[in-house]
């Protein structure tokens, strides 16, 4: 790390916190959920373990995203999530074209980190479509697949239940499109683990 | 022989079958049984005393004629399963210990009725644990009220029509601390609490039927009547909720339920009534998944690729 590096301390203790407890729980939301999914008949897992796992690790991300939630409206971390809507399409084309073209052709990057800019555009609309979108989704009809007593019998000619049942895990199945992205994109960077210790030291190197 | 009367033959010629299908209990407040039978109160003549009389009927014989007119036997008069003796009232009491005729005097054996399989149910029957208990005395009626019955598991297309009809049948017992204990000779099982192992306890009686774990499943047979007893009732989860769900051998057997579990397009998808976890795989949901998944793979390659070349 040459001298022009600077540490900017990104991530506070709660964050870290909160996205430790949140990258465990939703793996095993994945797996747990896949195995339910998918039928039981050469299963890795037996479906009452599958099922006391899923309900578990649920309700502990949906305590966890409180914490998320209230941390970003107490503290100054919220802002990094905040969207304007002006040149909303362009800042994302940019960054998208630099991810595609630009960083193999040694165009720097368009939107820099800095103490005042968090996350690249690309990265604040994934982060916000999922955190405050499917994420959202999952846990309110989760909860609702957790009481089904609750659900409207019928939609139409379809059962509320199973309504219900699928848009919950297409929702988690994009959850876990973005998973894998989300640690794709990670790798991406002057050291392939760089981000990754920073998530955990909560210091992020700009270089 | 005048025109008049020609027009008479033929009205009566064309009108006969138009009778024939109609049940005999369409007027049921003329019916010689059913003007009392399904009545609360009876008005007859007393000839001892010789004076009009209205009296309580005895509610376990009041039949519901609306079920009546609805059950596969609609086309049968009283007096053909009773003895013809009962037109008579006072009714002779002994009539009531004459044995009545046994649904296989006129089921078992019969080409006509090959396709619902008596005999076999029969066999099936006797090995289970209603049999074992009370023999002969547990009688097909006990469970299919042979005055209502109607085949609801062949004729329904709707799951959870099936699934209370039938349940209906056996907590007629199972709920009921009388006739529990009529065969029983002990008092009720307390079902809700004999159950608290099993999670969605409420959903599952609503959408499963007490059969789908509490027989013995056969392929040949469409519902099985092996009812075992508790101890060898399904408790394992995965016995349903599997790619190989024990329900497409038992409730979504029947042609109609089975061409929607199988089949894998959008219209079945959006007939589904109910959600079995692990059971009911949605061939286009999956396919498009899979699409997604691998093409977000072959993106995340191609630019790793291109990120060691152009290191």
């Amino acid at each position: 790390m040459g001298s022009e590096n600077t540490k900017l301390y990104f991530y506070p203790f709660w964050l870290r916190i909160w996205h430790g407890i949140n990258a465990i729980g939703i793996i095993l939301l994945i797996f747990t959920g896949i195995a339910m999914q998918s039928g039981f008949d050469a299963s890795f897992i037996k479906f009452q373990l599958a099922v006391n796992l899923h309900n578990i690790s649920g309700i502990a991300v949906t305590l966890n995203y409180l914490l998320f939630f209230i941390g970003n409206i107490v503290t100054s971390n919220g802002k990094f999530y905040l969207i304007k809507p002006m040149g909303f399409l362009k800042r994302l084309m940019k960054q998208a074209y630099y991810y595609a073209y630009g960083m193999f052709h040694g165009m720097k990057a368009p939107y820099p980190l800095s103490e005042k800019r968090k996350f690249n555009p690309l990265q604040k609309y994934s982060y916000v479509f999922v955190m405050y979108l499917f994420v959202p989704f999952v846990i309110i009809s989760g909860f609702a697949l957790l009481f089904p007593e609750m659900i409207i019998d019928k939609v139409y000619n379809l059962s509320g239940v199973f309504l219900t049942a699928v848009l919950h895990s297409a929702a988690g199945f994009f959850i876990s499109i973005f998973l894998l992205i989300h640690l794709y994109v990670a790798s991406i960077g002057k050291f392939p683990v760089e981000n990754f210790k920073s998530i955990i030291t909560g210091w992020h190197n700009i270089h | 022989m005048n025109i008049q009367h020609i027009f008479i033959i033929i009205f009566l010629i064309l009108a006969t079958p138009v009778v024939n299908a109609q049940s005999v209990y369409d007027g049921a407040k003329n019916h010689a049984c059913l003007k009392c039978h399904a009545s609360q109160i009876i008005s007859f003549h007393n000839a001892i005393i010789e004076k009009d009389q209205k009296k309580l009927m005895n509610p376990h014989y009041i039949i519901d004629t609306l079920g009546l007119k609805a059950g596969v036997h609609q086309n049968f008069d009283c007096t053909d399963c009773h003895s013809y003796e009962y037109v008579e009232y006072p009714h002779n009491g002994n009539l009531k210990l004459e044995p009545l005729n046994s649904c296989l005097d006129c089921h078992g054996g019969d080409p006509t009725h090959d396709a619902y399989q008596f005999d076999r149910i029969n066999e099936e029957f006797q090995k289970s644990v209603h049999f074992k208990i009370s023999g002969e005395d547990f009688t097909c009626g006990k469970c299919h009220d042979q005055h209502t019955y109607k085949p609801t598991a062949r004729n329904s297309a709707n799951v959870r029509e099936i699934v209370e009809y039938s349940n209906g049948l056996c907590l007629s017992c199972h709920n009921d601390m009388n006739k529990y204990s009529l065969i029983a000779g002990k008092e009720n099982p307390e079902i809700v609490q004999v159950h608290n192992w099993l999670p969605n306890q409420e959903l599952h009686f609503e959408h499963v039927r007490c059969i789908e774990c509490h027989t013995d499943v056969v392929d040949n047979l469409m519902v099985s009547h092996n009812i075992m007893s508790k101890e060898n009732a399904v408790r394992n989860c995965n016995e349903c909720h599997s790619k190989d769900s024990r329900l497409k051998a038992s409730l979504y057997k029947y042609a109609n339920l089975q061409s929607r579990a199988d089949n894998g397009s959008v219209r079945a998808i959006l007939l589904n009534e109910s959600y079995v976890i692990g059971a009911q795989q949605f061939p286009v949901l999956r396919k498009l998944s899979f699409i997604i998944f691998f093409m977000t793979l072959a993106g995340m390659l191609i630019h790793l690729f291109f990120r060691f070349i152009k290191k």
